[in-house]
């Protein structure tokens, strides 16, 4: 955990050895009229102040399920929590009181979301949406949120901020709006920002742009970051660890250079070959053979078994577990897990 | 904005002439004569019948008779009563302020009632109570007007004796009540169903769950962003509806003994006075095509997508 000792505010609750954020072994499922969707099966992580972990996966992984989950805003029917612990600062969020809930969605934990022009509301304007906060959970008078959201909007850099925070969402460019939803999140200087997709909806050119932002802002103000994405040039750049989760579980988590270094489980190694790189030019691109597993049939064993080169009979029958990653000596990689039943050969060769 | 307003108020002009225009004409091809419904049971003079129609100009083509009523009409006349020689613009403004009471009236039940029943439906969607609001509406639209107003009238009116089942005095808000409801069923059913299925499809959007991820209370997230998205269509419909509920005040005016416009048009109707149809006939559509237009700036209030162009 990176130690500031200039930003003391953030540590007013902090206790000694007790994560920001930590999920414990979390199973949500989706109730269809086929059966059960398992979505999410038995994930935990943890994230601390100054933090950024990253969530990798494809769609349908869960990783976005992890994240409503610990938002508090998962559609219940037709999803269900039926295990685990989300503990912020220590007290678990999923036996609390909805009120008390509440006061910590957008105070302390603050979301942002993948398409900013469906995510913000159509018919109010953004100076209004972002003044909400200030009024909502500071009780603030209607003059003063608007102050407050011109101030917000020059923070994220939104050029003539005093002059639009009376427009409405669809009068901004998608990096613009985005920009909105980022401050919109960062309004009551959350403790920890859950980001899903934040630049999926953009374009290249902006998508950066607004990552430096997002990474800058999580620095000022030493907050944690979960960025949910399927993007491994995103990652890369910005986080201090990944997670890769597969058919609602984490396969693999590592420290991020350590992760593209040498990836311990088969699955992350495909997501690594599967990137474009210039020197295979004229080559066909590698891509993982076969699909995604139905989360209402997911396979026996490995959930990626029948997708796997290495798969062997015990694949087929066991769950590997997530066990520590160590050197072929068997010194121990610092914050390194793969959930392979042959990561040695995996890692090592 | 205001170019837009000038083009609307513009439009109306072939609106008004082309519906008058066909209300006009289909008096004149109604059967029955007003000079000889004059003379009552007797047999009419003739030479004073004719007399008569040359005086109130009923004698020449009938287009020239429509062309006299239309000049009439922009220098404000709007023509005289045949049998009882009142001026008709009295005959309406001495009957108009009961019909707007009762307009008003349904058309507030309409907007809370319904818009109400439609929020608890839409939020409950596919539970009980929701069962329960859809199969009440479906009732109330399958009714028609006339048994409903009597239906009231004989249990909540005579029976059970809860309100006054007909209205002595258009003043009494009251005693307006009864048929302020009957009148707002039909539109009061429609707006419920509107509504809930507006909430039902805006419930689940993208905005909501991000009002709830900014951790608003329940009553913020569904007052303010929720109803605001989901009213949009609804406003649409309430406002074109206040022509309807004036069309359908000559109804209920029967039912409940009001002496409004409704029974104003259906005195004249009985006894042929054109100009009095035509001209209450015509103060409707104004209404109906101002409110039309109020609507209309009023959805851009409502949708700052809209742009008036």
């Amino acid at each position: 955990m990176p130690i500031d000792m200039d930003k003391t505010d953030v540590t007013e609750a902090d206790t000694p050895g007790v994560p920001l954020l930590e999920v414990r072994d979390l199973h949500v499922e989706f109730r269809t009229r086929e059966g059960a969707a398992k979505a999410v099966n038995g994930v935990s992580y943890t994230v601390d102040a100054g933090e950024t972990l990253a969530v990798l996966g494809e769609s349908g992984s869960g990783k976005s399920v992890t994240a409503q989950t610990i938002m508090g805003i998962l559609d219940t029917p037709p999803g269900r929590i039926t295990g685990g612990e989300i503990l912020f600062r220590g007290e678990d969020m999923l036996t609390m009181s909805e009120e008390r809930r509440r006061t910590i969605r957008g105070d302390k934990i603050a979301m942002i979301f993948q398409d900013a022009l469906s995510a913000l509301n159509p018919v109010l304007s953004v100076g209004y949406q972002l003044g909400e906060m200030f009024r909502v959970h500071r009780g603030m008078s209607r003059k003063d949120a608007k102050a407050k959201a011109v101030e917000l909007m020059d923070r994220v850099r939104i050029p003539a901020a005093k002059e639009r925070v009376n427009d409405f969402p669809h009068q901004f460019s998608g990096g613009m709006r985005q920009r909105i939803m980022i401050a919109m999140a960062l309004a009551l200087e959350p403790d920890v920002i859950i980001a899903d997709e934040p630049t999926t909806a953009l374009d290249v050119t902006v998508q950066a742009q607004v990552m430096d932002l997002l990474a800058e802002l999580q620095r000022d103000f030493t907050m944690g970051l979960i960025l949910i994405t399927h993007d491994l040039g995103v990652v890369a750049d910005v986080a201090d660890k990944i997670a890769v989760m597969y058919a609602g579980r984490i396969v693999e988590s590592a420290p991020v250079e350590e992760l593209y270094k040498r990836p311990a489980h088969p699955y992350t190694k495909g997501l690594l070959d599967s990137i474009p790189r210039l020197d295979h030019k004229g080559k066909e691109l590698y891509a993982i053979k076969g699909l995604p597993p139905s989360l209402m049939a997911i396979p026996g064993g490995c959930a990626f078994n029948p997708r796997c080169a290495r798969a062997r009979d015990i694949c087929r029958t066991e769950v590997p577990p997530l066990a520590d990653v160590t050197e072929p000596d068997g010194t121990p990689i610092g914050g390194r897990s793969s959930a392979c039943h042959f990561w040695k050969e995996t890692i090592h060769g | 904005m205001g170019r837009y307003v000038v083009r609307r108020l513009l439009q109306m002009i072939p609106v008004f002439i082309g519906s008058t225009f066909i209300i006009f004409m289909m008096m004149y091809a109604l059967p029955g004569d007003p000079v000889r419904a004059l003379g009552g049971e007797r047999a009419p003079d003739e030479a004073q019948m004719n007399a008569l129609r040359a005086d109130l100009g009923l004698d020449e083509p009938i287009l020239q008779q429509y062309w006299n009523y239309l000049t009439g009409l922009f220098q404000g006349d709007f023509g005289t009563q045949i049998a009882s020689r009142r001026e008709v613009i009295d005959v309406i403004s001495e009957a108009l302020p009961a019909t707007i009471r009762l307009t008003l009236l349904a058309f507030v039940i309409t907007a809370v009632v319904g818009i109400a029943m439609g929020l608890i439906a839409g939020l409950r969607a596919g539970g009980k109570t929701d069962a329960g609001i859809l199969f009440f509406t479906l009732l109330l639209i399958s009714v028609p007007v006339f048994v409903i107003g009597y239906l009231y009238q004989t249990y909540f009116g005579v029976k059970w004796g809860w309100i006054s089942p007909t209205v002595r005095d258009s003043e009494d808000l009251g005693e307006l009540f009864l048929p302020a409801l009957a009148l707002a069923s039909l539109s009061l059913a429609y707006v419920a169903r509107l509504t809930r299925t507006s909430i039902v499809e805006n419930r689940r959007a993208d905005y909501m769950r991000t009002a709830r991820a900014k951790g608003l209370t329940k009553r913020r997230a569904v007052g303010v962003h929720l109803l605001r998205n989901s009213l949009i269509p609804v406003v649409t419909f309430l406002g074109v509806d206040i022509g309807n509920l004036m069309a359908g005040a000559v109804v209920t005016e029967g039912i409940f003994n009001i002496h409004g416009l409704g029974r104003a048009v259906f005195e004249a109707l009985k006894s042929r006075e054109g100009a009095t149809v035509v001209g209450i006939v015509s103060f409707i559509i104004l209404v109906y095509l101002v409110v039309a237009l109020l609507v209309d700036l009023l959805y851009a209030v409502l949708d700052p997508r809209i742009r008036y162009a």
